[in-house]
């Protein structure tokens, strides 16, 4: 029963890796072009992009994924998400995307706002390019700045994949539940548990190692 | 002739007037002093010298060039506000160095990244960079830092931070070095060592312009000195007869206060 529970997690846990992995690798870029917007000179797009953080920060991930697994198949007609496992994971990574850009959007902005304008200044008169200032001058600040609050965000991401059995993911909280409900048996739960841990664990030495790689300015 | 000539700056910021008609020469190897209460538009003025603010009026023009006229052609163009900027160094008062390096990348960082703009930097990128290591080494020890190049900006006290930061507008060999109260962020017991190494920077004949509040030092410093008052230039002269003998009445009551 062990060996079959093992397996079973570590299937749930190959979806929860790549929702959590696909996730990250769009929304974070996707976060800083929001985090940019944000600052941007054009009111009519900062107002566009606050009234979207807005809505996604001021509404549930479940309902936001619940709307994009099940909305396009009702509104079309047409499910584009495959009904397969592969569409599901699909469906759950635009959902997530989409919300954590969003969160990631106001930490960069923090980030970016954070750096004194003494430092880009300091780059101007030393007859530096626009460029140059944000490589060599504000990009390693803002990177120092942005990483204790960021850590947090993308260890929360880790248990908010579990959130994609409400479409049917067999992901890794589905993966533990499912023997509660076939078989009564609870310790796949705290089973289960060890995995997030172990997951979660991993990405806390990794945060303090670049923490302490960072530590050597202030 | 004069290495700097500055006419008629007027710069506002929304509907305040921070400069009014501002016109002065500074000739080579002099230092000129600017005093003056906060909010007299010293500051403003050394901005729009480095461009960080552009003047509304007038133009500036150094060594015969002119950098920048507002009334005229030749406007703040984005693509040559680098080169004019070079003409100038700036010392501002809360130092603003690069926290992530130390203090000999801070000096040598601006020098390395204009080398790469030289057509023979392919070639010769070892010889060039030694070059500017030892420049900059050269920089820091004339500053009293020999032992501290290697430090990071937080290793340092404040009066060593600003030595560095002189050294590092220096590394640029500008044409007029400006400070912005170079000493105003620094303990009492700390602004000795940074006047020290300005002093030195003077009798060495640098050209300067040094906005501060230390009369003592700018009268003794200084073969010029302009008192500011609401943007506009009250008096100026040589430092002993505006310091010791002021003839404005705004010249008298500002020092009364030292």
């Amino acid at each position: 029963m062990f060996y079959s529970v093992t397996q079973a997690l570590l299937d749930g846990l190959l979806t929860t890796f790549q929702i959590f992995i696909f996730t990250l690798l769009f929304s974070l870029p996707l976060g800083l072009v929001l985090a940019f917007g944000e600052i941007s000179r054009w009111k009519v797009l900062r107002g566009l992009i606050q009234t979207l953080v807005w809505i996604i920060r001021g509404t549930p991930l479940m309902l936001q994924l619940i709307i994009i697994f099940y909305g396009p198949g009702l509104w079309l007609g047409h499910n584009i998400w495959s009904g397969s496992e592969a569409g599901r994971i699909t469906a759950t990574v635009v959902a997530f995307s989409i919300n954590y850009a969003c969160y990631f959007s106001v930490i960069f902005r923090g980030g970016i706002e954070g750096v004194p304008v003494g430092q880009r200044e300091a780059g101007e008169v030393l007859g530096m390019t626009k460029s140059q200032i944000f490589f060599k001058v504000t990009l390693l600040q803002m990177v120092k700045r942005v990483v204790p609050p960021m850590s947090n965000e993308i260890i929360t991401l880790v248990k908010d994949t579990s959130l994609a059995r409400i479409i049917a993911a067999y992901e890794l909280t589905f993966a533990g539940y499912s023997f509660m409900k076939s078989d009564g048996l609870t310790w796949p739960l705290f089973y289960t548990g060890v995995f997030y841990l172990v997951f979660v664990g991993i990405l806390t030495l990794l945060f303090n190692y670049i923490e302490r790689r960072l530590d050597y300015f202030r | 002739m004069a290495v700097l000539e500055v006419k008629n700056i007027g710069k506002h910021f929304g509907s305040t007037k921070v400069l009014d008609d501002v016109s002065f020469d500074l000739d080579e190897g002099n230092a000129l002093a600017i005093i003056g209460s906060s909010g007299s538009g010293k500051t403003t003025l050394l901005r729009c010298l480095n461009f960080l603010e552009m003047p509304d009026h007038g133009s500036i023009t150094v060594r015969g060039d002119v950098l920048f006229d507002a009334d005229g052609s030749v406007k703040g163009l984005e693509k040559d506000l680098r080169t004019k900027r070079l003409h100038f160094g700036m010392v501002f008062q809360a130092f603003h160095l690069f926290p992530q390096y130390t203090a000999l990348e801070n000096v040598t960082l601006a020098e390395k990244l204009l080398a790469k703009e030289r057509s023979d930097f392919k070639q010769n990128r070892k010889q060039i960079f030694e070059e500017i290591e030892a420049h900059g080494k050269a920089l820091l020890e004339q500053m009293g830092l020999a032992e501290r190049m290697e430090h990071y900006p937080h290793q340092l006290s404040g009066g060593q931070q600003q030595r560095v930061a002189i050294a590092r507008a220096l590394a640029l060999k500008p044409d007029i070095l400006c400070f912005d109260e170079p000493t105003s962020a620094l303990d009492p017991e700390l602004t000795g060592e940074v006047l020290k190494v300005i002093r030195g920077l003077a009798e060495q004949r640098t050209t300067m312009i040094i906005v501060t509040h230390e009369m003592a030092f700018a009268r003794d410093v200084a073969d010029r000195i302009i008192f500011m008052d609401e943007g506009v230039i009250v008096e100026q002269g040589d430092p002993r007869q505006v310091i010791d003998h002021p003839r404005e009445e705004r010249t008298k009551q500002f020092l009364t206060k030292y």
